[in-house]
């Protein structure tokens, strides 16, 4: 039980991510698939930023004096990682565009077969 | 002085151009063509600089605006990687060329759009390669697929559906490659592939490093169409638009294969990938079976186009269990083949799109007399398909003789078996096609032949001189590849 609450969550991102990956291979609507997808990739964001986290009442990276040396020096321990939040920064912004080209694929095929199941496209297609 | 900026500015070109294609296409939409031509023409010529600076002078180190590693993003240029990246250029400049007559047929109102996706998709290409730093090389993956994804799906019907799938099946490989990189973020706080490279040895223990390698292999796996994960390439790449087969299919999958290499031998060492977990042994066993499931499958398809993606297939096995066969002579067959099967694919696939556009058909039986109706198309075909085979003067040989020289010394004979009969079905494959091609069977009846045999002519200009220019590169590698071998590759392989 311990094993399971100290580290809840890696535990509710490997959860979110299953559930997205089920979506992903196992629907047979492309919205279903794409929201699965989109369910997928929010989970390896929340992963990302729970790694930036430290214990102790650490706070937001926010400077109000640098200095190197001295009565204010950085202490390191007292802020969260600010660089996973950057790079999921840049994930977002990759998952979005995936999200836009994965929805105007879906709509360009909606509008050629008039429906969003993957077997009746196939269908239409042979 | 521009010297100096080089490695930045095979990027930065391209990804400029991409983003002023749609203003000069406003302008004047005939013009699009030529801006491509241009940028991908400088590109060019920086990265055959860099490749002469890197084999004159060594490693090239660029911090990118300055900030120094391990903070910075940094440009990181080795014997690999610069051979990669006239590839890609030479590639891409290639098929730009070509472009214009095939984009005319398939996709005459889009054009402005292709061609930004175009740029789009070579920079992304660019800045996998270029890149010293692992999520940095995770966006720009995703620049390449993302183009690529919407290059796809512009193709013929049933191309968004392709596409489509694609899109699943490749968000979960880079998504894969994407917690590898959490995963190493965790236990070593960099994301520098040198700085890694440094700070991993004393954890290659921890079962992170393990699971964040596990990670990463599969998503890249994933990309490169590695057999029981293909089932994404033949459709993708049937249906796309020819001048957009042949950019993706030649470079999408070995460019994959690089990133595994530059995984499992820069940011790990070959004492963790190759001695301590049984990799290279997993590795040599998919290489095997894709061989075999690549040849069969091709063996089995009627459309033209349709058999070349599973040749591609094939050729990732070649490629793979080189590397899990894990010797310097094997891993140098397995580098010389990535340079060797770029070239090949887009030989075939140029001839494809030549096919394409001139017969509106790809059916292979539909290829009747095709000898005598484009004689220089096909003569092209010849030499490349000659050497997808390995007949000793294409440069298809070289690189099969160096990957079944290393797995004789490595004792392992599946993996010999495995080459020698893909090469046996290409043989069976090509000459089904050039069967066809040479005898006039008259299928479409007695009074219709003569009429179809005036219809069908020679390719155009625009697109015999790439494919021209192909079919010379592959006989110049074949005969100048111990040169290359001595002074690039290697080089690149790794210290084993």
């Amino acid at each position: 039980m311990d094993f399971i609450i100290a580290k809840y969550n890696y535990w509710i991102y490997i959860i979110l991510m299953m559930v997205g990956f089920y979506a992903m291979i196992a629907k047979t609507n492309l919205i279903k698939k794409i929201i699965g997808m989109n369910i997928f990739q929010t989970a390896i964001i929340l992963f990302f930023v729970s790694i930036a986290y430290k214990k102790g009442g650490a706070t937001l990276p926010i400077l109000t004096s640098a200095d190197a040396h001295g009565e204010h020096a950085i202490q390191v321990a007292q802020y969260l990682n600010p660089l996973p939040h950057v790079l999921m920064l840049t994930a977002i912004v990759v998952s979005i565009a995936t999200l836009g080209v994965a929805l105007a694929i879906a709509i360009m095929m909606y509008r050629k077969y008039n429906t969003l199941e993957e077997d009746e496209i196939l269908k239409a297609i042979k | 002085m521009i010297i100096e900026q080089a490695p930045a500015l095979i990027v930065i070109i391209v990804l400029m151009s991409a983003v002023a294609t749609p203003l000069i296409g406003w302008l004047r939409k005939d013009l699009c063509y030529f801006w491509v031509i241009l940028a991908l023409l400088a590109s060019t010529l920086c990265s055959v600089s860099v490749l002469n600076t890197v084999m004159h002078e060594g490693v090239i180190h660029y911090s990118m605006g300055g900030w120094l590693p391990p903070w910075g993003i940094e440009y990181v240029i080795d014997h690999l990687n610069a051979m990669m990246l006239v590839l890609i250029t030479g590639t891409s400049l290639l098929v730009a060329i070509y472009s214009r007559r095939s984009l005319e047929a398939e996709l005459p109102d889009r054009t402005v759009y292709f061609y930004t996706l175009f740029l789009l998709q070579v920079t992304g290409f660019l800045g996998i390669v270029i890149t010293g730093d692992v999520f940095n090389l995770f966006v720009f993956l995703e620049i390449a697929s993302l183009s690529g994804y919407a290059l796809i799906a512009t193709g013929e019907e049933g191309a968004p559906l392709a596409a489509f799938r694609y899109i699943i099946l490749g968000t979960i490989g880079a998504c894969f490659y994407l917690l590898g990189v959490g995963y190493l973020y965790m236990v070593t706080g960099s994301l520098n592939m040198a700085d890694l490279a440094k700070i991993l040895p004393g954890l290659y223990g921890s079962k992170v490093v393990i699971v964040a390698f596990a990670f990463f292999m599969v998503g890249i796996a994933l990309k490169m169409a590695l057999f029981p994960l293909h089932m994404w390439l033949p459709d993708a790449y049937t249906k796309a638009p020819s001048a957009a087969s042949a950019l993706i299919a030649p470079l999408m999958t070995k460019i994959a294969v690089y990133i595994m290499l530059r995984i499992m031998f820069t940011v790990f060492r070959p004492y963790f990938s190759v001695d301590l977990l049984p990799v290279t042994k997993i590795l040599l066993y998919a290489g095997i079976i894709a061989i075999f499931m690549g040849a069969v499958m091709a063996l089995a398809q009627r459309n033209f186009k349709r058999m070349l993606c599973y040749i591609v297939i094939a050729e990732v096995g070649y490629m793979v269990g080189g590397v899990g066969i894990a010797n310097a002579v094997a891993m140098k067959g397995a580098i010389l083949h990535i340079l060797n099967d770029v070239v090949m694919t887009l030989g075939l696939f140029a001839v494809a799109g030549i096919l394409a556009y001139k017969m509106k058909n790809n059916e292979i039986t539909a290829f009747d007399n095709i000898f005598k109706k484009m004689p220089f198309t096909m003569a092209a075909f010849l030499v490349v398909a000659l050497s997808v085979i390995g007949v000793p003067p294409t440069c298809g040989f070289f690189s099969k003789w160096y990957l079944i020289q290393g797995s004789v010394i490595a004792g392992n004979w599946i993996f010999v078996v495995a080459l020698l009969f893909s090469s046996l079905v290409n043989v069976v494959l090509f000459f089904r096609v050039i069967e066809i091609g040479y005898y006039d069977f008259g299928v479409s009846g007695s009074g219709h032949t003569h009429e179809d045999c005036s219809a069908v002519s020679e390719a155009p200009l625009s697109m015999l001189i790439p494919t021209f220019i192909v079919a010379a590169a592959i006989i110049l590698i074949g005969l100048y590849n111990q040169s290359i071998l001595i002074n690039i590759i290697n080089f690149a392989v790794p210290k084993l």
